[in-house]
């Protein structure tokens, strides 16, 4: 280091006498900040939203004109955007009225999913991280497991609900397990395979340190996979929120799936526009949630 | 019989898969006094880093003992630090992370809290590295991070250290940056050190002893070469100086005309 210092020093002295000029640069923005509406930093960062917003924004704004164009003629079987808005002016005021029965808000439907969707994805994530450590580290367990798990994911979500129905004779946990079926099979076979591609050199160092199994476990092991398993947990929700719509749709009561399906039985077309907005939106909010948690988790080596 | 500190006696090592059998390692035999510099040079696949993986106890010798201090090594341990090539280092942990991780599995019982943490940090200063502790691997250079392993493997203050081509992947300044720099704290330290290189001067500029292997399959130690020259060396007068210069010769030769690389081995 010290070197280096004195190589460099020869060609520009100043640059190497760092603490003095920075210490005149941090004096000056304490006084600056009244005359300067917008920091660079903050323009910057401004005109980096304004580049991300914009053309999303264009794009669902040229979408609806279209929609619009395409459904205002009096004939047409489907709403447009402007009859959408008005028709259910009342439940875009309201989310949160509940007249009892299924005669809730939407902010209650899409609650009582969400709730569905916790349960079962907690269950799944918690699971499929287990299950998946133990195909991912014990060659024997993968043999014996994998092939089964790999025919048991190609089923349906939906195709469970009959057999839960009939185990559980209730719709309430019938819904939860068919979260859970569907969400579990993404976690279980991303964090095998992330324990699987642990680098050699990994285990390398947790061998000379002699680690013992509980520490190989949580300071290699999961670390390690964490990339690979919230991939799992991210594809877990957003199939969990795909399948409890379906789901819901058959077992009826509170719920933004028989929302929909109660609004096609007394066609009320705008009410499931509205529905399929929220439902789409609530989907996009999850995943961003489980990638911001990854990152946070990793430090930065999973993907937003 | 008189036991060296580090002893590798009649090791051969092969490779089994399915009925083939490569046998990459014949008979080695070695002995290393407690604080020598020795470095095992070779071209590539002749088994050097397979020679050190059974010193460290990641590799199993097929035949033949490794023992350490008149104990028969037969799994890794902090004892054998060992500065990995491609420097492992973890890359979910802070450089100060790293090195802790290794201390407080090492010292949990004989050190403190606050012991274990200045014992951290000083390793982290004899690497030079203080400024960058709270830096992961992928924000730091790789020079910086092979200085990060080198901390971590001395944190465990190893009877032997085991150095795997640590610099190979460094360019050129970096890795003579370096090489003082391990220079300087052999000497301070007095670490008993393995080195497997591939690169002639540094051999000849750090080692007291230079084990020279033959081409695989069944490498043998061809040579052995000691170095004699005075410590502290310092890398501008030995230029020039005549011992080094026949050492290095006396290596290249038995790399580059005795034992030359043999193409698809």
């Amino acid at each position: 280091m010290t070197q280096t210092a004195a190589a460099s020093s020869n060609v520009t002295p100043l640059k190497t006498q760092g603490p003095q000029t920075t210490a005149h640069v941090v004096a000056l923005p304490k006084a600056q900040p009244k005359s300067a509406l917008l920091s660079p930093r903050l323009k910057a960062r401004g005109v980096e939203l304004a580049q991300n917003l914009i053309p999303p924004l264009l794009t669902i704004a040229a979408l609806l004109l279209l929609w619009e164009m395409l459904c205002s003629s009096p004939g047409s079987s489907l709403p447009a955007p402007s009859t959408v808005v008005s028709d259910t002016w009342e439940l875009i005021a309201n989310p949160f009225y509940d007249n009892g029965g299924n005669d809730k808000g939407l902010g209650w439907q899409l609650y009582a999913s969400l709730k569905r969707v916790a349960l079962g994805y907690t269950l799944a994530a918690v699971f499929g991280i287990a299950l998946g450590a133990l195909v991912g580290g014990s060659t024997w367990a993968m043999r014996g497991l994998d092939p089964v798990f790999q025919v048991l994911r190609t089923i349906p979500p939906l195709a469970w609900l009959p057999l839960s129905l009939a185990a559980f004779r209730d719709g309430e946990p019938s819904a939860i397990f068919v979260i859970f079926i569907t969400a579990i099979w993404p976690v279980i076979i991303n964090t095998a395979v992330g324990i699987r591609n642990i680098p050699q050199d990994y285990k390398n160092v947790a061998q000379v340190l002699r680690l013992n199994a509980w520490e190989y476990f949580h300071k290699i092991m999961l670390p390690a996979a964490a990339p690979y398993i919230f991939t799992g947990l991210r594809i877990g929700i957003g199939l969990s929120w795909l399948a409890i719509v379906a789901a819901e749709m058959l077992i009826g009561g509170v719920g933004i799936g028989f929302f929909i399906w109660d609004a096609w039985n007394s066609s009320r077309i705008s009410d499931i526009i509205l529905a399929l907005v929220y439902v789409g939106a609530v989907g996009f909010v999850l995943d961003r949630i489980v990638a911001l948690i990854a990152v946070a988790v990793t430090r930065g080596t999973a993907n937003a | 019989m008189a036991q060296s500190f580090l002893t590798i006696q009649q090791v051969d090592k092969s490779f089994t898969r399915g009925s083939m059998t490569n046998e990459v390692l014949k008979d080695i035999s070695l002995d290393v006094e407690q604080g020598e510099f020795i470095s095992i040079i070779g071209h590539s696949g002749c088994g050097k880093s397979t020679l050190l993986n059974i010193v460290a106890g990641l590799t199993r010798a097929t035949k033949g003992v490794v023992f350490l201090e008149g104990a028969v090594v037969d799994e890794p341990g902090p004892d054998r630090a060992v500065v990995f090539q491609n420097h492992s280092l973890l890359p979910w942990l802070t450089a100060y992370e790293n090195v802790a991780l290794a201390v407080d599995k090492v010292f949990a019982r004989t050190k403190s809290k606050a012991e274990r943490h200045d014992w951290t940090m000083r390793q982290i200063e004899l690497v030079n590295m203080a400024h960058a502790k709270d830096r992961r691997p992928s924000e730091i250079s790789g020079g910086m991070k092979q200085r990060i392993g080198i901390a971590r493997a001395l944190a465990m203050q190893p009877k032997v250290l085991l150095l795997d081509e640590p610099f190979g992947a460094l360019d050129a300044l970096t890795r003579t940056h370096l090489q003082d720099q391990v220079m300087q704290i052999q000497a301070e330290l007095n670490n008993t050190v393995l080195m497997i290189t591939h690169d002639v001067d540094e051999a000849v500029l750090l080692s007291d002893r230079i084990v020279m292997m033959t081409n695989g399959p069944s490498a043998r130690i061809g040579e052995i070469l000691e170095v004699p020259l005075e410590r502290p060396r310092k890398r501008l007068e030995l230029v020039s100086d005549r011992n080094y210069i026949a050492a290095r010769a006396e290596v290249l030769k038995f790399l580059y005309e005795r034992h030359r690389f043999v193409e698809a081995a």
